[in-house]
């Protein structure tokens, strides 16, 4: 399927042209540079579908098997691409099916166009056949909602929906699109909008706010920067590194901060957060200057609060003012795009470096693949970890991989140990934390970088959640690799269990079915494999399938993620064993 | 910052259907409860105004209305204290007619306090009386001693002292901006 030809021709149409609301619906999105959407139709949407069979050569519609597949497939689709990911549902159960990928995105920070079909208008607020208040139900889960009532609405509601969702601090917007409007016909023109009055994508940038920054930059004796998401939506990676090399400054990046710097960049110390790196957490509370750039602040990267980062000044470049001391209290903050912030800032600051600070980083490394690393990576003990299986993926791959996880132990593993080159080589659930995202997303990923592998890490148990879209998966010949790490257990909720409950292990085991056999039901080549001595080529063989592969590795079953910072701790008592 | 005060923000937004509920939810969300809430036009043609009275810390209020300025519909929230703004509620109470020709406590109050009656039955008389919610709620507990049988209050309206209009300013800075976005 070709999806590279995207190139946003975002197109003003002067000349009224008479059409449908369906079919203004479908033009608009070619409009806004569409050429692919995820959905899955039903009686209120219909007409929009109709409308999609004229065009299917220029708009393709993947059908999924359930509607949270088609939103967390375009999430994954604008994560890699960073372009606008459509879904497009039926009203009542579809658009409430539709919910959880909402909210995934709303948290995440990713740019979406939900729409979704809804009765009649005359039937509003009847109770009428799958009529739900969609409006209602997912307004507090997107950056933007409407209902569209009128057909002459639709272009204009989707020139907005479009432009909010990927402006300034991007999210999910949904447009809900009455039957009766796509029936009538209208004339029809196309503007694109980029300017709303009360919306301000993008705070001024103030230049006291740099020059104060840097001043304590030039100042500290150990600082920190903490890598978020913000600085890959605002595709400010060269402007990072940029300040992180003429500034010295060791830099720690978020779980969705992941790949935003190469992982072997001689700065980048770690991840943050609950199973981050053992330095990064510690250090934080030992530093003098925090530079936050572009996160937020979650509290899975500060565990508790009060005793969070308390010897340190916090620098926070932020594109949201919302986020601004929302849960650290920003001693200088830096509203922007950090595209533009960060320049400012490296043109201020003196060229600096912190080699013994930096050589604390390294010791507690040693310290943590002493205790942890080595015994992942390379075990002793027979039971395959889920550590090594990741590096040995990871390795295969060239490191070059998109990596996509599913929501668990696997998550964590796969976030510690795959290694990253470039930008946007991760799609993982963050925010939310939802199982079941993992194999619609990995869909949406390859679709949105069909030149690149994606690979998939998953859990026995978030497999489950989302395994019908084998079915997409096969019917659109989608070549995703698939790594399912099977500990017959809800393992991260079994490790709860271990440290906090006593070893009580309330409804975690889980009793599979055959996984392969399921694969192979989908025409989908698999593999198992329980041995070490069996696990790189097996690997290789996945790598080398031309399609899609599912690889099922039998990992030990009560294997732990540590480092961890319990809920609730101070990230410096982050515990090793 | 940590001290808990009354605050009114007076938010400004688009007249579109939907923001309301957005702007209720950032408190729900937060626990915290309104106090009073009005919404109104402005004195700028297609400008809405909520005003919202909350008891909460300075701290906590300042988040909530970023949160708030995040609804995209919503144009700007400002955050005020009672120095800042000039505000009134709008009382109304209604009482047996026979209470007020028995004595004359409740005509005596109504002088006292600056109400005035709005329409007088034979059963009923109602009367209203504009004020902060001190002054109506004191009216109201020395006429209840006679018997009040309805009382109502209105949500704070608030204008602000400063002699600068924020708002139009505010928007002005936008307008520029726009202009500037369109020439290129
Ligand atoms: C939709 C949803 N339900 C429940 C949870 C809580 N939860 C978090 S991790 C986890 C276990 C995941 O098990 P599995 O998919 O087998 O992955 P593992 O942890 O074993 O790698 C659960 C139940 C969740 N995150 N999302």
């Amino acid at each position: 399927m070709d999806t590279q030809s995207q190139t946003a021709i975002k197109g003003k149409i002067r000349t009224p042209v008479r059409m449908t609301g369906a079919e203004a619906v479908v033009k608009s999105l070619q409009n806004e540079g569409v050429n692919l959407i995820f959905g899955y139709p039903g009686g209120a949407i219909m007409p929009v579908y109709d409308a999609l069979y004229s065009v299917q050569k220029e708009l393709h519609h993947v059908l999924v098997r359930h509607e949270q597949g088609a939103v967390h497939a375009a999430q994954g689709y604008a994560r890699v691409s960073g372009k606008v990911g459509v879904a497009i549902v039926t009203s009542g159960p579809g658009a409430t099916n539709a919910v959880t990928g909402i909210a995934d995105a709303l948290i995440d920070s990713t740019p979406l166009v939900v729409i979704s079909g809804q009765v009649g208008s005359t039937l509003l607020g009847t109770d009428a056949f799958q009529e739900t208040d969609v409006v209602g139900v997912t307004q507090p889960i997107t950056k933007w909602n409407f209902q569209v009532k009128k057909a002459e609405d639709i272009p204009y509601a989707i020139a907005r929906a479009f432009y909010i969702a990927r402006s300034g601090r991007p999210g999910p917007v949904l447009l809900d699109i009455t039957k009766d409007a796509q029936f009538a016909s209208f004339d029809y023109v196309y503007e694109p909008v980029n300017y709303i009055r009360a919306y301000k994508p993008i705070p001024d940038v103030e230049q006291e706010q740099i020059v104060a920054a840097a001043q304590l930059i030039n100042l500290s004796k150990k600082p920190l920067a903490l890598i978020g998401q913000g600085v890959i939506l605002g595709g400010a990676e060269q402007e990072l590194r940029e300040f992180l090399e003429k500034s010295g400054i060791p830099a720690a990046w978020t779980l969705l901060g992941l790949s935003a710097l190469p992982s072997d960049h001689p700065l980048n110390v770690g991840m943050l957060g609950m199973h981050g790196n053992y330095g990064p957490n510690i250090k934080t509370n030992e530093a003098d200057l925090i530079i936050a750039i572009g996160m937020r602040f979650d509290d899975r990267v500060t565990g508790d609060l009060k005793t969070y980062a308390q010897k340190a000044k916090v620098i926070h470049l932020e594109i949201d003012a919302a986020e601004i001391n929302k849960n650290v209290h920003a001693d200088v903050p830096v509203l922007g795009d950090v595209k533009e912030t960060l320049p400012l800032l490296t043109q201020k600051i003196s060229p600096n470096s912190f080699p013994e600070w930096l050589e604390e980083f390294k010791a507690c490394y040693r310290i943590e693949h002493d205790r942890i690393i080595k015994h992942q990576l390379a075990p002793l003990k027979p039971g395959l970890t889920m550590g090594e299986v990741v590096d040995r993926v990871s390795t295969a791959f060239g490191d070059d991989a998109i990596m996509v996880t599913d929501v668990g132990q696997h998550q964590m593993m796969a976030s510690r140990y795959f290694r990253f080159k470039q930008s946007r080589s991760v799609v993982t659930s963050g925010g939310l934390g939802t199982m079941g995202f993992g194999l619609p997303a990995a869909m949406g990923a390859k679709l949105g970088a069909p030149d690149r592998q994606v690979c998939l890490f998953v859990g026995d148990g978030g497999m489950q959640m989302t395994i019908q879209e084998l079915g997409t998966i096969f019917q659109t010949k989608i070549p995703v690799k698939i790594v399912l790490l099977n500990n017959n257990f809800l393992g991260m909720v079994r490790q709860w269990q271990e440290l906090f409950f006593d070893s009580r292990y309330a409804s975690t085991e889980l009793i599979n079915p055959d996984f392969q056999m399921i694969s192979k039901g989908y025409h989908i080549e698999a593999e198992k494999v329980s041995e070490r001595e069996d696990l790189d080529a097996a690997i290789q063989r996945m790598v080398n399938h031309d399609g899609a592969f599912l690889l099922e590795v039998v990992v030990e079953k009560e294997g732990n993620v540590f480092p961890m910072v319990p809920s609730g701790a101070s990230v410096s008592d982050i515990r090793l064993e | 910052m940590r001290m808990k005060q009354e605050f009114t923000i007076s938010i400004f937004s688009e007249n579109h259907v939907g923001i309301l509920t957005r702007i209720t939810n950032v408190f729900t969300r937060r626990n915290l409860n309104i106090e009073s809430l009005t919404t109104s036009m402005s004195a700028l043609p297609d400008v809405h105004k909520f005003t919202i009275v909350v008891y909460s810390t300075r701290d906590e209020i300042e988040k909530v209305s970023k949160q708030i300025e995040k609804g995209i519909d919503v144009i700007k929230a400002f955050v005020l204290t009672e120095d800042e703004i000039i505000h009134q509620e709008v009382a109304l109470y209604k009482v047996p007619t026979k209470t007020l020709l028995e004595g004359n406590e409740i005509e005596k109050l109504v002088r006292e306090y600056g109400a005035r009656i709005l329409e007088v039955t034979k059963e009923y008389t109602v009367i209203e009386k504009t004020g902060h919610q001190n002054e109506t709620q004191e009216l109201f507990d020395k006429m209840d001693k006679y018997g009040v049988v309805q009382f109502t209050r209105s949500g704070r309206i608030s204008v602000t002292k400063s002699k600068d209009e924020l708002l139009d300013n505010y928007l002005r800075n936008l307008e520029s901006k726009k202009n500037g976005l369109t020439a290129n």
